[in-house]
């Protein structure tokens, strides 16, 4: 086997502080499909975006062909063969596909672009490698499937020896996914390098020769596919075997907290996107929306917290209605609020962690007189809070923007946890964070519900709707489609029927979102 | 030139509330590690040295320029960069000019912290002085109470006119800075009009008004010196306090949450409408207040004829404080020593006094160009995280 790639001792620091390269070492051979698995986070994208040229690392070294080089631009990494497809495509909407391909070095006659020549290109260059597109078409008419394929063909057309493919069948459908290996398998056999990036085990097993493992920003080691089974990778991934299992009691519900009724919403487009949601959350309950992103879940939650108005329907905390007025007011009323985007709603990134925690409590009499703040009782408090939610950082007077996206959720789920409140909106509170941190999260979800506070958990992952939830509702196309009073005996196959549209509950089962009161 | 020793003695007092100013907010639990100051990491300590640079830079530029133009460039450097702490009279002209960098400092940090580009306090600065000069002329108060009870008119003033962009942002999210720019002009044309048409003294060759009120005029610190007790005591005192409020209480935590972001301050359900107008509102009120001890202190007669350039002035003030009230002192020292430096300069060499204005530009633009020095901070932070060995849980 001929090695065609190599790095050594790779580190690599962002602005922000995070290593998220440290000690890297990797060796790919001609001709094999090489998987790169981690977690999110691990390392895999930042150490694909510097053999592409999109990041310079502090130290290591990189050899394509046994020379060593140093890949300052993307331009660089293609004239030594490297080439990417992105997660998300580098593709121009209103051009076609053949004017995508050449784009950069199209061929010419005189000062005209040469849009015959480009066809023809692109239409060999898909006969050889099995990539057959249409090369007249727009790119904003083709399926994403296509789209993959013209980035493909892009980067072989450039000479791509070695094809770096960043989590590729993230945006497929089973079906394009299929076809994908196909074409993978075929590039491969005409001696095309492929580095493919995942982090779907099936995918895996089914598609590479040998795969690398990173985990926390350096790589573990690679290993032969063959005789490795899915739960070697997933344990080497996450370094333990993955515990999903969440130690609760069951609930027992109080009063009803909060009582949503007929909410409907429009999107400016005046499609209807929240069609008559109505539910309730009781007291000591987790009560989970679920559905696939897109089907009113975002819009529904940014109307009960107050960051979008608009909407009509009732939303009541306690019976004070919420819908439409200040975020001020819900929260003197006892609403916590864990926000999907922690970068744009969450924190105030250029401030300490100290300042971040104590957002929600500046009127509190512990930490402000009449005038005044009580610096030593906001000193040692917001300090034990972020001992006490596990923080990592140098001080409470570090900036918050320099800590890992894990730390600053906890910053967020700490100043959002001591609020004293009685109903926690807790959207998506794990995602994007490392497992530990997750773990956390879910255990203070869970610890908060036994002191007898309403969570309503809204979240994307459906491993952890059905583990931290006492009761779902399932939205799809802005209806509440079904209810289930009792998470024990669901399964993910079950909730994915109704979340896909596949079956719904009658308007009678749906009803038991609604508790009498 | 003689060196009285009264003259002396009476500028260390005059120096000693304006380095008391600087020293106030250090005692007790903000001196260290206590508060809500800003954050104090690597990136802190960064930005000082990046600030220390720039200067650097600024002062050596500006000497390779002194050298290219003047017959005697050691001389003339001399003249401008130790000039003014040569003799009293010198040093009381940077204390002077100091005073007004102040209010208009402190009046930009207020704004500028909640990131709201109001720059009205050029005009309200004016406009404060046209409302304490009416003030000082048709008013009879006692002595001691007089120009305070000018000093206040003139802050309210300002403070309405600050109101208005910050209304407008808040109700209809009209750009402040457009807003407050076009009120310039509506400052000094109103208060020209009200002095012109009003309170001219006809008697008097050039456009100017009535004399004061010899009640009116605020108290010299040493009689042969401009500078007046009342206005080093004030502007102590609004240092002092906006200090205080930025940092030590619960509504100008709001607005330096604004300062940072505006959703995050919405979300967290802190007082945006506090922060968006009332930021503003409290620079047009210290705005106010300095054009008045302005007024009061240097002049017995109101007699500006074009707009003072002070609220300009501080915003290249407030970029050197990092809108910190409590370094708005030493920033405005320095940048008035600068300018007297470069007048005595002038005076004595013929190098033009423009040369500040160099100085100045270049320590700006280093300042507020993010990538200046980018690759020392990134040396910085790396050695920092591997140092820490901070595992990376989520790259971006």
């Amino acid at each position: 086997m001929e090695e065609i790639l190599r790095v050594e001792h790779l580190t690599k620091v962002y602005e922000n502080g995070i290593l998220a390269n440290d000690n890297v070492s990797i060796s790919v051979n001609r001709g094999e499909i090489h998987a790169i698995c981690g977690e999110n986070g691990a390392g895999k994208s930042t150490l694909m975006k510097v053999l592409f040229g999109l990041e310079q690392p502090e130290q290591g070294d990189i050899f394509v062909k046994g020379e060593p080089v140093r890949i300052q631009s993307p331009s660089a990494a293609i004239k030594l063969g490297i080439g990417m497809v992105h997660q998300h495509f580098m593709l121009v909407d209103r051009l076609t596909v053949a004017e995508n391909v050449v784009l950069g070095n199209e061929p010419r006659r005189g000062i005209l672009i040469d849009r015959e020549a480009a066809c023809r290109v692109t239409e060999e260059l898909g006969r050889k490698y099995n990539l057959e597109v249409d090369p007249t078409a727009l790119v904003a008419d083709i399926s994403v499937g296509l789209k993959q394929r013209v980035e493909i063909i892009k980067a072989l057309l450039r000479g791509a020896e070695i094809l770096i493919l960043d989590e590729p069948t993230a945006v497929l459908t089973s079906q394009e996914t299929r076809e994908l290996f196909e074409e993978l398998r075929h590039l491969r056999d005409a001696g095309h390098t492929i580095l493919f990036i995942s982090h779907k085990l099936d995918e895996v097993k089914a598609l590479c020769n040998r795969v690398t493992i990173m985990r926390g920003g350096r790589t573990l080691g690679t290993y032969e596919l063959e005789g490795l089974s899915k739960s070697d990778i997933s344990r080497m991934m996450v370094g333990r075997d993955v515990v999903l299992k969440i130690e609760k009691e069951p609930a027992s519900p109080g009063a009803v907290e909060l009582s949503v009724r007929g909410v409907e919403y429009w999107s400016e487009l005046g499609k209807k996107m929240i069609d008559g949601v109505s539910f309730d959350v009781r007291r000591g309950e987790i009560l989970c929306i679920a559905g696939v992103e897109g089907n009113g879940q975002r819009e529904l939650v940014e109307l009960i917290t107050g960051l979008r108005s608009g909407g009509a329907g009732s939303a009541k905390l306690r019976g004070t209605e919420l819908l439409g007025r200040p975020i001020r007011a819900a929260r003197k009323l006892g609403m916590a609020h864990i926000p999907s985007d922690r970068m744009v709603y969450g924190v105030a990134s250029s401030q300490s962690v100290k300042f971040n925690i104590l957002a929600g409590k500046v009127e509190d009499a512990r930490y402000t007189g009449k005038l005044l703040f009580r610096d030593r009782a906001i000193d040692r408090d917001m300090e034990a809070l972020a001992r006490a939610y596990t923080v990592k950082c140098t001080s409470a007077d570090q900036t918050v923007g320099m800590l890992s996206g894990g730390n600053i959720q906890k910053v967020v789920v700490a100043r959002e946890m001591s609020q004293e409140a009685t109903l926690l909106v807790a959207d998506q509170p794990t995602r994007g964070i490392d497992v530990g941190a997750a773990e956390f999260i879910r255990r203070r979800i869970v610890e908060m519900r036994d002191a007898g506070v309403a969570i309503l958990l809204i979240t994307a992952d459906l491993n952890e709707a059905l583990e931290l939830s006492d009761s779902i509702v399932i939205l799809h196309g802005g209806k509440v489609v079904a209810y289930f009073a009792d998470t024990r005996a669901l399964t993910e196959e079950e909730m994915g029927y109704y979340m896909l549209g596949v079956k719904s509950q009658t308007p009678e089962e749906v009803e038991g979102a609604v508790h009498a009161s | 030139m003689h060196h009285d020793l009264s003259g002396q003695s009476a500028g260390n007092e005059a120096l000693n509330p304006s380095a008391q100013q600087q020293r106030d907010p250090h005692r007790g639990p903000a001196g260290k590690g206590g508060g809500l100051g800003a954050p104090r990491d690597i990136n802190s300590r960064f930005e000082l040295i990046r600030m220390l640079v720039a200067i650097l830079i600024g002062i050596a530029i500006t000497a390779l320029v002194i050298f290219a133009v003047s017959d005697t460039p050691l001389e003339s450097l001399r003249y401008m960069f130790i000039g003014p702490a040569t003799t009293p009279r010198y040093f009381f002209n940077v204390l002077e000019l100091m005073l007004p960098l102040v209010f208009t400092g402190v009046a930009i940090s207020l704004c500028f912290s909640a990131q709201q580009f109001n720059l009205t306090a050029e005009g309200i600065f004016f406009f404060g002085g046209m409302v304490a000069a009416v003030a000082a002329i048709t008013t009879k108060l006692p002595d001691g109470l007089h120009p305070f009870f000018c000093i206040l008119l003139a802050g309210l003033a300002g403070g309405v006119i600050g109101a208005i962009p910050g209304l407008l942002k808040y109700r209809w999210n009209a750009s402040e800075l457009v807003i407050s720019l076009m009120l310039n002009y509506v400052c000094f044309s109103v208060s020209m009009y009200v002095i012109k048409n009003h309170f001219r003294d006809k008697d008097a060759g050039a456009i100017v008004s009535y004399l004061f009120e010899k009640t009116a005029v605020l108290d010299k610190v040493v009689a042969k010196y401009r500078l007046t007790t009342g206005g080093v005591v004030l502007a102590a005192a609004v240092c002092l306090l906006a200090y205080l409020f930025m940092y030590k209480t619960r509504w100008g935590f709001s607005v330096r949450a604004a300062g940072a972001n505006m959703n995050f301050t919405r979300y967290t359900g802190l007082n945006v409408a506090f922060a968006v107008i009332g930021s503003q509102v409290l620079s047009g009120v210290v705005a106010g207040m300095g054009g008045a001890v302005e007024m009061l202190s240097m002049f017995t007669r109101f007699q500006w004829a074009a707009l003072t350039g002070y609220g300009w002035d501080g915003v290249i003030v407030a970029i050197f404080a990092r809108n910190n009230p409590r370094h708005v002192p030493l920033a405005a020292l320095f940048l008035a020593y600068l300018r007297i430096g470069a007048d005595i300069m002038m005076r004595r060499t013929g190098v033009q006094m423009e040369i500040v204005k160099v100085i100045q530009a270049i320590m700006i633009v280093l300042l507020v160009a993010e990538s200046f020095l980018a690759k020392t901070r990134h040396r910085m932070v790396v050695r920092e995280a591997t140092r820490e060995s901070i595992v990376a849980e989520e790259v971006a």
